[in-house]
């Protein structure tokens, strides 16, 4: 993977998001407290904020420059995004949810994405009658669909009791494993990050305090 | 009921109709305007929509008696190009109960459009689909309810209109003769039995709409 954040700044309510980084790792967590500024970071390059200074570059593509005020709108960029609140479609079922970013060229398939995230039993349910574990995997598997370039993936196991985030789990990891899609993965939980990311890069206040 | 009676009916229903088909596409553009953008002269435009509201709809109607008369500007041109005269036919009572209705309907619609997740737009072009294709696939069908109930609530309000109706309109027998304008000339004429006859029509018709906006508006949307 190659994600260029060039001196990138996005003004927040109480500070400033402030990052100049090259994230080459497959799977790069990012880790910090809450309000350190991941969430944001993850929309800056999903292209749902603007940010007021510096480049995003992704794969030598670039989707943000400030000073030439270029701003790649979100459908433009091939990231995709699976937020904290997973944010599925209401009004649609499972399988339409799966299907919203699915092109018919796109080189996942949906049968593969059924298959690998056991989705199948899922397909005719709407939404509001999904757990919360099968919310997570529906989400997943509508974000893999899109064949994005990236995957940034926003605490995806935070709103799962103990034993259903040892149920997902293993699913995230066969997502790396099928798809080889680079990744950020946002974590609160140590053994995620460990378990799952090649490279750790740790934010606090809105600036990157730590890389391992 | 009379045949004239059900001529009367029959005309406002299908003119409280036409009105609200023709001010929902702009209605609905503005509304969607209003509810996710910022832009110079947005609190001008609000104020200008909300407007009818609060002036004497006589008032409004004697504006549009200017503007659509043979004489005014825009009544002036489209009788000149088009050969249409507008005041006192059934074209005026449409124009004059869509202006009526139009700010309950921008309001109502913004509320609806309102009510839909920025966010869940956002996620929807993270997927590839473009601001149109996100308006069609997601804003509107999880704005329906309240798009119906705004819709519903401005055909109710259409059906009720009297004042600006009367001034650019008037009342004509057969032809400008909604139930709010039949049932002031009856009673003009001395004929409160038959104007009461069409007060309970205008009640039972204006209910239904009330009930069919308040059903759809307090059906939550599944979450």
């Amino acid at each position: 993977m190659s994600l260029v954040l060039e001196n990138l700044r996005l003004p927040l309510a109480d500070f400033a998001l402030e990052v100049n980084v090259e994230l080459a790792a497959p799977v790069t967590g990012l880790f910090g407290p809450s309000g350190a500024g991941k969430t944001s970071l993850l929309e800056v390059v999903a292209g749902l904020r603007r940010p007021s200074a510096g480049r995003v570059q992704l794969h030598g593509r670039v989707l943000d420059d400030a000073a030439a005020h270029r701003h790649l709108a979100p459908e433009k960029r091939h990231v995709g995004y699976v937020p904290q609140d997973l944010a599925l479609f209401p009004h649609l079922n499972a399988r339409a949810n799966l299907e919203f970013g699915h092109s018919p060229g796109s080189p996942i398939s949906s049968a593969k994405v059924v298959e690998i995230l056991e989705l199948a039993p899922l397909l005719d349910r709407r939404v509001h009658h999904l757990s919360g574990g099968e919310k997570q995997r529906v989400a997943l598997g509508r974000a893999l669909l899109a064949s994005p370039a990236i995957l940034l993936m926003d605490e995806p196991l935070s709103s799962l009791d103990q034993r259903l985030r040892q149920r997902v789990l293993p699913y995230l990891q066969a997502v790396r494993r099928e798809f080889s899609i680079p990744m950020i993965y946002v974590s609160h939980a140590r053994d995620e990050i460990e378990m799952l990311c090649d490279e750790v890069l740790e934010i606090a206040g809105g600036q990157c305090t730590r890389r391992s | 009921m009379t045949p004239d009676d059900w001529q009367t009916l029959w005309l406002t229903i299908w003119t409280a109709a036409a009105a609200v088909a023709l001010i929902l596409p702009p209605g609905a553009a503005l509304a969607w305007l209003l509810a996710r953008k910022q832009w110079p002269g947005k609190t001008l435009a609000e104020t200008l929509v909300a407007l009818p509201l609060v002036v004497p709809p006589v008032a409004t109607g004697l504006v549009l008696l200017k503007l659509l008369g043979r004489r005014g500007p825009v009544g002036g041109w489209l009788y000149q190009t088009f050969g249409w005269e507008i005041v006192f036919t059934w074209k005026a009572v449409v124009v004059a109960l869509a202006v009526m209705s139009f700010p309950l309907l921008v309001r109502s619609l913004r509320t609806a459009f309102e009510g839909v997740p920025v966010r869940l737009e956002g996620i929807a072009r993270t997927l590839g689909r473009g601001p149109w294709n996100v308006f069609w696939t997601v804003t509107l069908p999880l704005a329906r309810r309240g798009l119906a109930a705004g819709v519903v609530l401005s055909f109710a309000r259409a059906l009720g209109e009297f004042g600006a109706t009367i001034m650019v309109a008037g009342y004509i027998s057969g032809k400008t003769s909604t139930l709010s304008l039949s049932i002031y000339q009856l009673v003009q004429t001395g004929q409160d039995a038959h104007a009461m006859k069409l007060l309970g029509i205008s009640v039972v018709l204006a209910f239904t709409a009330l009930w069919i906006s308040e059903l759809l508006t307090r059906r939550k949307q599944p979450s």
